[in-house]
């Protein structure tokens, strides 16, 4: 940066703190309308059924209910949209209530609306509707058979699109291997579980022609574009607020029916409507996560080179698209090849619909996935080859001298320092030593597995070309005549704590201090179009806007300055409030002095305009490319199969850092999602299609106990993408960690001959494959499997 | 149907009717309008709810108000007025903000009043004993650990207050 950095790069305190330490912040449940009605959903216990009939006349005439539609009566609401744009992806258009058929346990029927939510609860049980049961496709594979029933009866079958990547010389790499390597992982589907569910108000105030919607939303501006197209009403109207959000990590980066739904009602009944998600609800019909299957083949030499990587993904979309549904996959099949050089490499993926709800974007949507398939594989790689893991990951990792980097794939990385992080996190967990211990403990009947990941993701997403609906973020500063400092983000955080980042780079511009500056957003009103939080790209993209803002308010402010102060605004600077020419600090005039010349405009310089506000639209010209190495040291028991994290070391690279107690935040966070992933967590359905994980008591998310000690490290690889170097941090924790905590499992029984476990590794499964790999069966021996 | 119940909440005296099924958090949140209590799950799993009920941490959207009859209640609204904030905030709200324990603030109401009791009981626990009195408070965000950190903070500066 330009200026000194007194506040970047500092362990502030968060602005944002104090009102939430207090019950004062208001989430979207929070807010008080007078005469607000609650609504409610009816919803379909079957994954797929027929509606044969509605009967509303019993919940219509009970008390306190105003309202109860079914899909008949809201034709004229447009489809949940969906802005992945994939060549020849099938249509499974889906209604804000279900027309004829429904297609998964919780899509919804028909809509209640009373005046209070006991109300509401005794009359959702008064709809009956009559079903007739279909045969549910539940398991992506068996969906892809030619005699599976269909989830679309209008599709000829339940593949929702193919896609495929490749590039360079794959044949060649397989005649020239030395061997040939496969392997078939899977990555379970998961429940994002954001502490707050999903929350929904609207109000129209007909005079006006205003319709107001406040929802629970990481994408406020396209919500606002989405609603407006939905409900065929003036965007111009159409007034989104995201107030304070309860976590989201992908789950609000949606449009979902209940919105509409609303706004609709709002819009009808003339008062305010109100709708508050509960948790079976959040469980069944919010978006869930991940859910792919691949087949890794790679061409290999002897001496551990990687030549050519050929996956096979198919990837459980559910049964209809939401926003970026088919998306998420192709993200996976892009950063499949992970950090290292890989010449050639075909990718195939298979989007499939199943009888589920849909599939999207989750705390790191479509790489975890990717990174935990090809760092699952290294090591698979390592043991079949019979070579020490992090020795196969360096001979294929590109040098720091080679980037920007080239990947087959087509993308460009940035920069990196791959060996850096590697070392770093093998010095913590002092590498040699730890695996001496291991030989040692063994011998003595401890199983002590050591596992490792050095992962690359894709973030700050991203050039609008490579975005389906366009990847850069907006801002407008703007300096107010007492001197506060108002930042207006595009962007729209949710506990990632830019309020308070933010404020550090304004502060830092204006020569100010963060107290001085409030950070706006979610309001489509108060703040210029953005596209929103998500990917790692807050920081990055949303803060580059602003810093653009503030270098042109600088420039301004120096300028005014330098008129004043009769010098070339080129010898000045500013800081603690002052302006002063920097061979004779003494030659200086204070801020608010300049300020007030900006708005009094009675003594400006010829050609600057008056006021102190500016507007940025930052396209950015690459994504950015953090990347690290975690390191877990796993202990499993032998009788029981049960696993105890003993250490966990992570080293990440996420370019320079403005707050580094935000980023410890993100990644301590993001890695205790990946323990939840690897050890508690599935989403686990029956053949019927219900959801049998379907609340908190049988959907593990991990507690306070089941966390270790994470010691967190950085190194520091500026990205040139961006003036602020800085790549992005809030996915990394789960992309990094899933396979550190598998390869350590395995490598704890790879004395057994144990060389793959799907996740999450529950002591039944460990256990079992202890068993099988410990039976004494004849001519069983050690599996390689 | 109504049911006449008399709280003391954060200090104050409430008395309202209200239905006999009405559950504490939503005479908290919807009558009083004490909205600092957050509703997690409706099912006693995840702690977001958590208030004190005459003292013990108790996940509110599993008791009726009607069994809160007659009791005192503090919710996060009410923890600034404890004799332990002396007039500023109380030092496990103090911990959470120093240590950086939150980041979407969701859970925080729930688990600052789980970890007032926890050091109440126990003035000096341990790092496991910390985790293990906030398993009934899921947080999403943070991973736990600089919860874990928060609660430490203030247990340290409750001890120093004591002395």
């Amino acid at each position: 940066m330009a200026t000194a950095t007194r506040y970047v790069g500092k362990p502030l305190k968060r602005k944002e703190d104090p009102r939430l330490i207090q019950g004062a912040a208001h989430y979207v449940d929070d807010i008080e309308l007078h005469g607000a009605l609650h609504l409610g959903i009816v919803r379909s216990p079957y994954a797929h059924a027929r509606i044969r009939s509605i009967d509303t006349a019993r919940a219509r005439n009970a008390p306190g209910v105003l309202a109860v539609l079914t899909a008949e009566d809201v034709r004229a609401i447009g489809p949940i949209p969906c802005a992945a744009q994939i060549p020849d992806l099938k249509p499974a258009p889906r209604l804000v209530l279900a027309t004829d058929t429904a297609r998964f346990v919780g899509e919804g029927v028909a809509a209640v609306v009373a005046a209070d939510r006991y109300r509401l609860r005794d009359a959702l049980d008064l709809v009956e509707v009559d079903y007739e049961a279909l045969p549910a496709v539940v398991d992506p594979e068996k969906a892809l058979r030619k005699d599976s029933p269909r989830v679309h009866a209008g599709l000829a079958d339940n593949v929702a699109y193919r896609w495929e990547l490749e590039g360079g010389d794959l044949k060649k790499a397989f005649r020239q291997a030395d061997r040939i390597v496969k392997l078939r992982i899977t990555n379970q589907r998961l429940i994002p579980m954001a502490m707050e569910p999903r929350a929904v108000l609207a109000r129209f105030e007909p005079g006006e022609d205003r319709l107001t919607l406040w929802s629970s939303s990481q994408i406020p501006h396209i919500l606002r574009t989405q609603i407006a197209a939905m409900l065929k009403f003036p965007e111009t109207g159409v007034y989104v607020i995201v107030p304070e959000v309860g976590g989201g990590f992908g789950s609000k980066l949606n449009v979902y029916p209940e919105e509409a739904l609303a706004c609709h009602l709002a819009m009808k009944l003339g008062k305010p409507v109100r709708w508050t998600e509960t948790r079976r609800e959040n469980f069944l019909c919010t978006i869930h996560g991940r859910d792919q299957i691949a087949e890794m083949e790679f061409a290999v030499k002897r001496d551990g080179a990687l030549l050519g990587l050929r996956a096979r993904i198919l990837a459980d979309l559910g049964a209809y698209y939401q926003l970026l549904t088919p998306l998420i996959p192709t993200l996976t099949g892009l950063m499949i090849g992970g950090c290292y050089r890989i010449p050639s490499l075909r990718v195939e993926i298979t989007g499939v619909l199943t009888n589920k709800m849909a599939t999207d974007a989750y705390r790191g949507a479509g790489r975890p996935e990717a990174t935990y398939f090809i760092e699952r594989s290294m090591d698979y790689l390592a043991a079949e080859l019979k070579k020490d893991p992090v020795e196969l990951r360096r001979k294929n990792m590109p040098l720091p001298k080679e980037f920007p980097y080239a990947t087959a794939t087509g993308l460009i990385y940035d920069t990196a320092n791959y060996q850096g992080a590697l070392d770093l996190a093998l010095k913590k967990v002092a590498y040699k030593k730890l695996r001496r211990d291991q030989a040692a403990l063994r011998k003595k009947g401890r199983w002590i597995g050591i596992g490792l990941s050095s992962y690359v993701e894709i973030c700050a997403l991203g050039p609008s070309s490579a975005m389906p609906a366009g990847g850069w973020e907006s801002a407008t500063v703007r300096i107010e005549p007492t001197g506060r400092v108002r930042v207006l983000t595009g962007s729209s955080p949710h506990g990632q704590g830019e309020e308070t980042s933010f404020a550090q780079i304004a502060a830092d511009f204006i020569g100010v201090s963060p107290d001085d500056v409030t950070v706006v957003h979610g309001d489509t009103s108060a703040v210029p179009y953005g596209i929103g939080t998500f990917g790692s790209r807050t920081l990055a993209v949303g803060g580059t806007a602003i810093y653009h803002c503030l270098e042109k308010l600088r420039d301004k402010l120096l300028k005014i300055a330098g008129h004043l102060l009769q010098d070339d605004p080129v010898k000045l600077e500013l800081r603690d409030k002052k302006i002063f020419l920097k061979r004779d600090p003494k030659k200086s005039i204070a801020l608010g002095e300049v300020i007030g010349a900006a708005y009094t405009a009675k003594t400006l310089p010829a050609g600057v305009a008056p006021g102190l506000e500016a507007t940025d639209f930052y396209e950015p010209s690459n994504f950015t490319f953090p990347f690290g190495t975690h390191v877990a040291v796993v202990e499993v028991d032998p009788e029981t199969g049960g696993t105890k994290l003993l250490k966990y070391v992570a080293v990440d690279d996420c370019g320079k850092v403005v707050n580094p107690l935000l980023v410890e935040g993100q990644v301590q966070g993001g890695i205790a999602q990946s323990i939840g992933q690897v050890f508690l967590e599935e989403a686990v359905f029956d053949e019927q299609g219900q959801l049998l994980t379907g609340e908190l008591m049988d959907y593990a998310v991990p507690r306070a106990a089941d966390i270790p000690w994470i010691e967190s490290f950085r190194t520091v690889t500026p990205t040139p993408v961006n003036p602020l170097g800085a790549k992005g941090v809030g996915e990394a924790g789960t992309i990094g960690a899933t396979p550190a905590l598998v390869n350590a499992v395995v490598d704890a029984l790879a004395h057994l001959g144990v060389r793959h476990l799907d996740m999450p590794l529950k002591n039944e499964r460990v256990w079992k494959a202890i068993r099988e790999a410990s039976a004494p069966a004849a001519g069983k021996g050690k599996r390689s499997k | 149907m109504g049911v006449e119940i008399g709280v003391q909440v954060n200090g104050k005296t409430c008395q309202n009717e209200i239905e006999p099924r009405m559950l504490l958090v939503h005479y908290l949140r919807d009558v009083l309008g004490l909205t600092g209590t957050h509703i997690g799950c409706e099912t006693t799993l995840c702690g977001a709810c958590t208030v004190l009920v005459d003292g013990r941490a108790v996940k509110s959207c599993t008791m009726l108000a009607v069994q809160a009859d007659g009791s005192e209640i503090t919710t996060i609204e009410g923890l600034a007025a404890a004799p332990e904030a002396a007039g500023g905030l109380h030092p496990v709200q103090e911990g959470f903000w120093e240590k950086h324990g939150l980041q979407c603030g969701y859970c925080t109401p729930g688990m600052i009043l789980t970890a007032v009791q926890l050091l109440h009981d126990n003035p000096n626990p341990t790092r496991a004993e910390i985790r293990r009195a906030l398993a009934g408070n899921l947080c999403r965000c943070t991973g736990y650990q600089h919860i874990v950190e928060a609660v430490e903070y203030a247990a340290k500066k409750l001890r120093a207050r004591k002395r």
